[in-house]
């Protein structure tokens, strides 16, 4: 049996580093998996606290945050569709018409 | 465990305005009529509200909900705002040639999101809340398609507005890892000094800073008001930062843990917040850029509020119930008028949102009297003089904070206000004093829509009620459920 502290620090690591690459990567499609990632890193923390807290229910959430993370994609998506064919570039550092 | 029928009418509200959004997309194709369906937004907008009449107060969905008068209040002000902006679009949608039927039913699907952040009584049932108000919220901020910068929006509110609901969720996780429950009830009685639980919260308190457009969290703020369509930003300005006030509020109300922890985060947050609002809005030419800047300053007014309703919750005899009254009254207020500004703004835009710039409106005084009147009215209001609400709001909160003896955080605000005051008086007097520069181009708009004359008028006349006659809402206010259990 794996302690859960090892879930927790596996998905602390894995939430870091999803921030990381949100800060970091210039591709709006790399950017928005970043994003994947750090919810996935959330639905381990729910699954590991669920198995030791010994409760069903923080299973149940992850269901829940699967599903709103697939209607998230699916807008996001569309709108990285429409600036991608407004820009004809994915790259955010010339998404900058709105400046100070 | 099938859910009573009493606790689906105390849904009933979402229920009507997520219903009556599925029926505008089915209407779509039959009812060409733009009028037609604006109308029918409306009535589904103006439902929804009077449907809390039927709900019965107390806890729904086995502790999921919570409907009580704070829920009630909260209710009513998203719903006003909805309504508000359906009316406030009508004329916007032809100007635009954009489809009405989706934009109104995204409107009121999110409408149905800050009901549920605004009743939720467990951290999932806020998260699925706040989703279905910001999922419907990217949306809507690009929906004018062909323009590059409502694209730029929509796509800087999605990637910010995701990053902030991973943290968001993140806390949840933790929180749940502490207490073992995502009820605030449970939570409430888990051990306060656990360190997992305080890191739970502190996510929490990030998520949603970035949500209420906190500084440092607002980066994405001016931008996103900026890109979006005019009536747009109108309600990200008004419905979701109250919403998400509310839930912020109701959390911390009902989890007494880590109370000094909660005091100095609301603290440092309000002062930056302030800051960063007002000095942002000082360089600003375009004015609804400006009254982007305006309302993160706004938001932190509301947060020196959450920091006094901290301080007088250890102070048995008077309890909290001046500072929420402050928030309560201070969000009412603020709300409106942003709607009512926003809507003069997106009526002197014109078409293609061209005429935004200071310059654009100079010498409306003369050309638009009552335009201008109203401008100048919501202006005052945001700046605090009184015969407004403004007025009462930053008065309230100003006494909470005396009351709490958070002297610099007064002083702090009052430096703010009066460097507020540079740029709301500039556009006023730009309006009044200046000349437009060359000829008005001949598109500019010569009045207000009908319909965006309505809502400047409902809007203007509540800013004077509520500046005039305070004690009949403070009255409602201060008998809030919420309050009473806070004392």
């Amino acid at each position: 049996m794996v302690p859960t502290n090892y879930y927790l620090i596996l998905s602390a690591i894995l939430f870091g580093l999803g921030v990381l690459a949100f800060v970091f990567k210039r591709n709006i499609i790399t950017i928005f998996m970043a994003i994947e990632l750090m919810l996935n890193a959330v639905n381990l923390a729910f699954v590991a606290f669920s198995q030791a807290l010994g409760k069903p229910d923080g299973e149940v959430f992850v269901l829940f945050v699967i599903v709103v993370a697939a209607a998230e994609a699916a807008v996001g998506l569309g709108i990285i569709i429409l600036t991608a064919r407004n820009r004809r570039s994915l790259n955010v550092e010339r998404v900058d018409l709105l400046k100070l | 465990m099938t859910p009573s029928a009493a606790d689906l009418i105390r849904v009933l509200p979402e229920i009507i305005w997520c219903g009556f959004g599925v029926l505008l997309m089915l209407l779509q194709p039959f009812l060409k009529n733009r009028q037609g369906l604006t109308l029918f937004a409306m009535v589904g907008a103006a439902a929804g509200t009077l449907a809390t009449y039927f709900g019965q107060m107390g806890s729904g969905f086995f502790g999921l909900v919570q409907f009580d008068t704070y829920s009630l209040f909260f209710h009513w002000l998203v719903g006003l705002v909805a309504f508000l902006v359906i009316l406030a679009s009508d004329s916007y949608l032809e100007r635009e040639n954009l489809a009405p039927a989706e934009f109104y039913a995204l409107i009121l699907f999110a409408t149905a999101g800050m009901g549920v952040l605004a009743s939720a009584q467990e951290l999932l049932t806020a998260f699925i809340g706040l989703e279905m108000s910001s999922i419907s919220s990217y949306v809507l901020a690009g929906y004018r398609r062909d323009s590059v910068k409502s694209s730029e929006s929509a796509v800087k509110y999605f990637l910010l507005g995701s990053f902030a609901t991973a943290f968001f969720l993140y806390g949840i996780a933790l929180v749940y890892g502490a207490s073992g429950s995502t009820n605030l009830m449970q939570i409430a009685s888990a051990d306060p000094g656990s360190n997992l639980l305080r890191l739970g919260l502190a996510l929490i308190l990030v998520g949603l800073g970035f949500k209420v457009a906190a500084a440092p969290f607002q980066v994405w703020t001016p931008d996103v008001y900026e890109g979006a369509p005019t009536p747009v930003t109108a309600l990200f300005a008004a419905g979701p930062k109250a919403a998400t006030f509310a839930l912020l509020l109701r959390i911390f109300t009902t989890i007494h843990a880590a109370t000094d922890f909660w005091f100095w985060a609301f603290w440092i947050l309000a002062v930056v917040t302030m800051f960063v609002g007002n000095l942002g809005a000082l360089v600003q030419t375009n004015v609804k850029r400006m009254l982007a800047y305006s309302s993160i300053a706004h938001a932190g007014y509301t947060l020196v509020a959450f920091a006094a309703v901290t301080t007088m919750k250890l102070d048995p005899e008077t309890g909290a119930a001046p500072a929420y009254a402050a928030v309560l009254f201070y969000l009412l207020g603020y709300s409106l008028v942003k709607v009512g500004a926003f809507t003069i703004v997106s009526e002197i835009g014109g078409q293609g949102e061209r005429y935004l710039t200071l310059d654009d409106f100079a010498g409306l005084g003369t050309r638009q009297p009552l335009a201008a009147a109203a401008m100048t009215l919501f202006l005052l209001s945001l700046l605090g003089m009184p015969i407004t609400a403004g007025f009462f709001g930053k008065f309230y909160v100003f006494k909470a904070a005396i009351n709490s003896k958070l002297i610099w955080l007064v002083v702090l605000m009052t430096i703010n206000t009066a460097i507020g005051a540079y740029y709301y008086l500039r556009v006023i007097v730009v309006m009044y004093m200046r000349e437009h520069k060359g000829d008005v181009p001949a598109d500019a708009a010569t009045s207000l829509s009908p319909t965006a004359a309505m809502v400047v008028a409902v809007v203007a006349l509540a800013t004077l009620y509520l500046g005039l006659l305070p004690n009949h809402v403070l009255g409602i206010v201060l008998s809030q459920d919420l309050i009473l259990s806070a004392r």
